[in-house]
């Protein structure tokens, strides 16, 4: 009965109006080509950013392993849509499930560490999936897969951004989520509580892994060739600036920092050298000013434009 | 439920971008104020998509300076068609999706032709912005065959070239110096599994050092973290060969030959670009044991041509350092371009793509250069002797055209 309160059906055509927003100024022209370049790897980002904090946020499994599950979503979607001729919502599908699937796989040994030892087993398995694809002859080895079709579409990307920001949401207010929750807090006072902590912290891993497949099968299809170079683990460190610097444990703050670390990419791209120095000196700017990132662990909600003390506030940790 | 809410920032973030964008547009408008592609006020922009952060800085670093350099220069001379040359440089991080998107913002900047990025895999992804906006791209250092021919399609791909050669001529071209200069009748080859370069280098020169008559006696490969080669140096020395080619990246080489002269193994040794780093005489543990080594490459910043001694000269004046080859290749790019700009009579993106294909025995620093079908630029491989630990030019040889399957 909740799901047709007004907020919700507010939201609702907030997200459609969005999209024929976009769409419109698409269609006219109004956002060029480079600017649609960006609007893709800014959705991209999201979806790898929102993925990671359910793992490093949410579940607080330090994991630098996510360019790993980006490669096989984009490698074997890539090997459906080029190699087999598959269609595109198929070949997305298949490759988010092999990424989760790796999830599982890599999630069950190494989640029993904590801390810098699974970062460390994590950052690993990254190099593992890239040292494969530089060896497999069938993918291109180290040159890789060339003229991939630009399947990727403004409909697809936002449908499929949309969708990852809402599972996870979703995912993180329901029970699995709370318990996930409770797993960051305290492993032991959570499994005293009599949480499966293995099996929560595997599920989320999963979940994350999935996503990151997802958002590299988009990547695959709007950039026409993937390369083991594209996955090294500077992407996963990009990824994982994203996260703290959003805020680690904050949706919407992952949003807002994956968005702006690709508008500020793409607006330093004309000081070259300077580049790299600005880029830092925000990040270190942030990092001393708000060392919790942008949002903390707090979500930015329709509550702000009610006046104070209307209906109920916050969400994760209420 | 209040599950939905953090879309609406997600929506807030989209028309923020929305916002941004049509103030870019906007700025963008201002700058060109024209049609894209033509020339704006007596100046034609050209545009520079290279490596200037990210792992492979050094190469679009050195080769923005030796194109502002040849800027510089043609502007100085009057420029092209009456009109100066002005770059707009933008970095692309040595990342494949960024260099897509400078690629797409230098066109929209209305440049009548992209220089960069410096490698295969930047340089692929910008294949489709080039080739949708009909644009000519040229990379001064792309070497993979299929970033100018398209295996799928069997054709060129119209609007992209590129200056450097591809990597099979540098084999064939060590292959013929090794067995009619040199005399050998026997090569031993070492190369990296993990690398195509290395690989493809392997398999050329092989072929063609079989053709030529000559014997390979023994081959070994090694990968990427190996340090030592003794096994593999000893194999090729029991089996006789007269000498051992190495085409790999310097670091590699350099604790080879180490290893080879510290075994007593004196055969010349030959390789590829590869080699040409200042580090090599420390790595190979000194000058001496660089004695009877050779390798090809781009050019010589040693070649006594006037016109190389003049870039030579002009290059350390203003950046204070020896050119390297992607400065060359740089410099040698934006030349090709001005050339080509000339001989089509006019800025136009177009225009200037079929001059460009017609490229004919263009007198550059790296050698006289022809375009062939496939936009591969046939011309002279430089063959260089270390000499007391210094580079001096050897020889320099036409490379055969490059066949495409």
């Amino acid at each position: 009965m909740g799901y047709f309160r007004s907020k919700n059906i507010a939201i609702f055509l907030v997200i459609i109006g969005i999209y024929f927003a976009v769409d419109w100024l698409l269609e006219e022209g109004i956002i060029t080509k480079f600017q649609q370049v960006n609007l893709m790897l800014l959705g991209i980002n999201v979806i790898l950013a929102t993925s990671l904090n359910l793992i490093v946020g949410f579940t607080g499994q330090l994991a630098l392993g996510h360019a790993g599950f980006m490669a096989i979503g984009a490698y074997v979607a890539t090997i459906f849509t080029v190699k087999l001729g598959q269609p595109f919502a198929l070949a997305l599908a298949v490759g988010s499930l092999a990424a989760a699937l790796a999830g599982v796989l890599i999630g069950l040994p190494t989640l029993r560490l904590r801390g810098d030892y699974l970062a460390i087993a994590t950052l690993g398995f990254g190099e593992i999936i890239r040292g494969l694809a530089v060896n497999i002859e069938y993918v291109g080895g180290a040159a890789g897969i060339m003229g991939i079709p630009r399947l990727t579409t403004w409909p697809w990307l936002y449908a499929m951004t949309v969708l990852t920001v809402v599972a996870i949401k979703n995912f993180i207010n329901s029970t699995h989520g709370r318990a996930c929750l409770a797993v960051r807090e305290n492993e032991i006072a959570a499994e005293a509580m009599g949480i499966n902590t293995t099996y929560y912290k595997v599920l989320a891993f999963t979940l994350g892994a999935f996503f990151g497949g997802l958002a590299g099968g988009l990547y695959a299809h709007y950039f026409y060739l993937i390369q083991p170079s594209t996955f090294s683990f500077l992407r996963s460190f990009d990824i994982l600036v994203m996260v703290v610097l959003g805020g680690m444990g904050s949706l919407t703050g992952s949003v807002i920092a994956a968005a702006a670390i690709t508008l500020v990419n793409a607006l330093l791209q004309d000081l070259a050298l300077l580049r790299m120095v600005i880029y830092a000196a925000l990040l270190v700017a942030v990092m001393i000013f708000r060392p919790q990132g942008l949002m903390g662990n707090k979500e930015l909600t329709l509550n702000i434009l009610r006046p104070r003390g209307g209906a109920d506030r916050g969400i994760v940790g209420d | 439920m209040r599950s939905l809410r953090s879309i609406f920032f997600l929506a807030v973030t989209l028309l923020l971008l929305a916002f941004v964008s049509s103030c870019g547009q906007a700025q963008q408008s201002q700058g060109s104020g024209g049609q894209g592609g033509e020339q704006q006020g007596g100046t034609i922009k050209v545009g520079l998509n290279l490596e200037l952060s990210g792992a492979v800085a050094t190469y679009g670093t050195n080769i923005k300076n030796g194109i502002l350099l040849a800027l510089e220069e043609i502007n100085a001379a009057g420029g092209v068609l009456g009109m100066k040359l002005e770059p707009v440089v933008l970095d692309n991080a040595s990342k494949a999706e960024e260099a897509m998107s400078v690629a797409s913002k230098l066109v929209e900047q209305g440049v009548v032709a992209i220089l960069g990025p410096a490698t295969t895999g930047a340089t692929k992804a910008c294949i489709p912005v080039a080739m949708d906006n009909q644009v000519p791209l040229i990379s001064p250092s792309a070497t993979a065959l299929d970033v100018t021919y398209d295996p799928q399609a069997k054709k060129v791909r119209d609007f992209i070239f590129r200056t450097c050669f591809t990597d099979p001529p540098q084999a064939i071209v060590a292959a013929e110096f090794a067995f009619n200069e040199l005399g050998v009748k026997k090569a031993a080859i070492l190369y990296d599994n993990g690398n195509d370069y290395s690989k493809g280098l392997y398999r050329v020169f092989k072929e063609e050092f079989t053709k030529l008559g000559g014997e390979i006696v023994a081959e070994g490969s090694f990968s990427e973290n190996d340090q030592d080669f003794r096994p593999l140096l000893t194999r090729a020395s029991q089996a006789g060969a007269e000498l051992i080619y190495v085409p790999a990246y310097y670091g590699q080489v350099g604790k080879i030959i180490a290893q080879a002269r510290e075994l007593d193994i004196q055969v010349p040794m030959m390789g590829a670009d590869g080699w040409d780093s200042p580090e090599l005489v420390n790595l190979a543990g000194g000058a001496d044991n660089l004695k009877d080594t050779y390798f090809t490459n781009h050019y010589s910043p040693a070649d006594p041509s006037e016109k190389v001694r003049a870039f030579v000269q002009a290059y350390k004046a203003k950046y204070n350092a020896e050119p390297d080859a992607f400065a060359a290749l740089g410099y040698e790019t934006a030349y090709m371009l001005a050339d080509a700009i000339k001989r089509a009579g006019k800025a136009d993106p177009v225009a200037i793509k079929d001059a460009l294909a017609a490229t004919k025995d263009f007198e550059g620093i790296t050698g006289r250069l022809s375009m062939d079908a496939n936009h591969n630029p046939v011309k002279e491989v430089s063959i260089i002797a270390i000499v007391d630990g210094k580079q001096t030019l050897k020889a320099k040889k036409m490379a055969p055209e490059v066949k495409v399957d």
